[in-house]
């Protein structure tokens, strides 16, 4: 199909119905809004389920519900909202049940702002809910990886049994940009749903959802068989952009929004004579710590940009393992960094540096 | 000739609680019901956060366990996207009325066709006896140990009474366990409400006045006239919604 120009939250919400999404749960916040507005629209057309919530909270557990009654389901927030939703997110992932949520970040923290931010790094990647769990975090930087990302999210949900975020910010959400909603994505043998409580008639013996165990021993066993599959997770599902790297003079690392506004500033920078390389992480959990074995000795230094006052460099930190020194420019609150700051912070890189 | 079986409602197994608690009887009654209605086998139940939280290892249908007051927000996930099966939740009245009643309130209010069983019996079993919105004014608990008051505590919460009022509910009835005839009309209500449920007449609760003797410090059977003499006084039995009441 030819391609369409299109907003960023309705890209999302049609990239979900296409992907087979059968239920949506949300509660109304900004700036992700138009997300559910579309698919109160889009969904209830095919006859598949929308509902809004009474709260966050009550909607990542209706999520919960449909996701062991063997459902594909999403949900939609932001930042405060997510918050909100830990409590479920950690039970889906103790139960080992698979859905798609999407965060728009906002600034925060508290109640904060509504304009762009990416303050809640550690809130998708740490996660906030409590136990030895991972969610999957995936970072698009465009409208199409967005509907792309939101396709496969669902897939990779549904292959590890395990929650998926997509994390992107207001700016994903309300620009506008063509996109083929028809791109193929990667196959995958998505097996069938045994564990799905969906009425003993339905299938062999009895189907419990549940994630409690009193006993440390199971517990414990339970938590091992966690860890061995988000360690496949980290062997699979890896994903980066890198580029310019070989002969860099400089590294850049930035996500989402930020790598976009990097690309223009490694523009300027290379008419300058400055060579820059780029490591964009796509998938957040797990983070690409590999590229960086691809970083040359004769780098001066690694550059980490972020809408936040550094939440993502830690992941840098120990990605590079002390071998380079380590630079940040980020803006909070809701600004959003200029191409020339970026420049800026690379031509005055000693000043920036924050780890040596 | 057999004169009684057990249900086949439940599984073959011992449970957990404590002699004289009446979770016992009331999971017998909610297991009868379904296999009389013959819906075992296309029912989903919702275990809450409390005493009942292992009740998906008792009643023999499939399960799901849920956070604490989540119940019926997970059960209109399940309902939603398996709109031809039965879902139920099996809650207290902390997990219900306290922390999950703006999640039971909704889904009362959006009128899902699922139906909650709400056993009531004015503590927090699991935890050790707290204080629970319908802990009764003068009695004691861990965290009201000189006796709840109003002043400090506020006053019991009458759970039937609110959802009696909600316009998405479509069976709202207060039955007790303390005696055989309100036994057999307690399971009589919780058929009717999974009845109802099955014809699609909206959002059904069974607020059930139970006990807790090992937490109340009583003996069984003195908890069960406790339970007579002090909670039905308060939490007066009988219908508080039926869509199809006639005058």
């Amino acid at each position: 199909m030819s391609k369409v120009l299109m907003k960023g939250n309705e890209a999302i919400a049609l990239a979900a119905v296409a992907a087979g999404c059968d239920a949506f749960f949300g509660y109304p916040i900004t700036p992700q809004n138009e997300i559910p507005e579309y698919l109160s629209k889009y969904l209830t057309e095919k006859g598949r389920v929308f509902v809004q919530a009474e709260s966050e909270v009550a909607a990542i557990n209706m999520v919960y519900g449909a996701a062991g009654a063997g459902a594909r389901v999403m949900t939609s927030s932001s930042s405060v909202g997510i918050a909100l939703k830990q409590e479920g997110i950690s039970y889906l992932a103790g139960s080992e049940l698979p859905c798609v949520i999407v965060s728009v970040m906002r600034a925060g923290p508290g109640l904060g702002g509504i304009q762009p931010s990416q303050a809640d790094y550690f809130q998708a990647t740490r996660g906030g809910g409590n136990g030895d769990y991972h969610t999957i975090v995936f970072a698009p930087e465009s409208i199409q990886e967005t509907v792309d990302l939101m396709k496969e999210a669902f897939d990779v949900a549904d292959t590890y049994r395990n929650p998926v975020m997509i994390l992107a910010d207001g700016l994903i959400g309300q620009m506008m940009e063509t996109v083929d909603m028809d791109k193929p994505i990667k196959k995958r043998e998505i097996k069938p749903k045994t564990y799905a409580t969906t009425g003993t008639d339905y299938h062999e013996g009895r189907n419990i959802i549940n994630s409690l165990g009193l006993d440390p021993v199971y517990l414990e066993k339970h938590n091992q068989a966690l860890h061995a599959k988000y360690q496949e997770v980290i062997k699979h599902e890896v994903k980066v952009e890198v580029t310019n790297i070989e002969n860099a003079d400089y590294v850049i690392v930035a996500y989402g929004t930020v790598a976009r506004i990097v690309r223009s500033a490694m523009e300027t920078l290379e008419e300058k004579g400055i060579k820059i390389g780029l490591i964009r992480p796509i998938s957040l959990w797990p983070y690409p710590k590999k590229a960086f074995d691809l970083i040359p000795k004769t780098c001066k230094g690694i550059l980490v940009a972020e809408m936040s006052m550094g939440q993502m460099i830690e992941d840098v930190f120990i990605a590079n393992k002390g071998r380079f020194r380590v630079a940040f420019h980020g803006r909070a609150g809701g600004m959003v960094p200029d191409p020339e700051e970026i420049v800026d912070a690379i031509l005055n890189f000693d000043s920036k540096v924050v780890e040596s | 000739m057999i004169r009684y079986e057990r249900s086949k409602g439940l599984t073959d197994v011992h449970t957990h609680y404590c002699p004289g608690c009446t979770h016992g009887i009331l999971h017998k009654l909610v297991a009868e019901v379904l296999d009389e209605l013959g819906i075992l086998g296309k029912t989903i139940g919702i275990a809450s956060v409390g005493c009942s939280v292992f009740s998906y290892d008792y009643i023999n249908t499939d399960y799901q366990q849920t956070p604490h007051g989540r119940a019926c927000a997970v059960a209109t996930g399940i309902k939603r996207v398996l709109p031809d099966r039965v879902v139920f939740t099996y809650q207290g009245d902390g997990d219900f009325g306290s922390i999950g009643i703006a999640e039971a309130i909704h889904a009362a209010n959006r009128g899902e066709h699922i139906t909650a069983i709400v056993a009531n019996n004015a503590t927090y079993g699991m935890t050790g006896g707290q204080m629970a919105p319908t802990t009764l004014i003068g009695q004691v608990s861990t965290t009201s140990q000189q006796g709840r008051n109003r002043e400090m505590h506020g006053s019991p919460l009458h759970i039937s009474e609110i959802f009696g009022q909600i316009e998405g509910a479509a069976y709202v009835e207060r039955v007790s366990l303390h005696d055989i005839p309100n036994i057999r009309k307690a399971k009589k209500a919780i058929k009717k409400a999974f009845t109802y449920q099955l014809e699609k007449k909206g959002f059904t609760m069974i607020e059930v006045i139970s006990t807790c003797p090992v937490n109340w410090g009583m003996k069984p059977r003195q908890a069960l006239d406790w339970a007579r003499d002090n909670m039905i006084p308060i939490y007066p039995l009988g219908v508080y919604k039926d869509v199809d009441a006639h005058d």
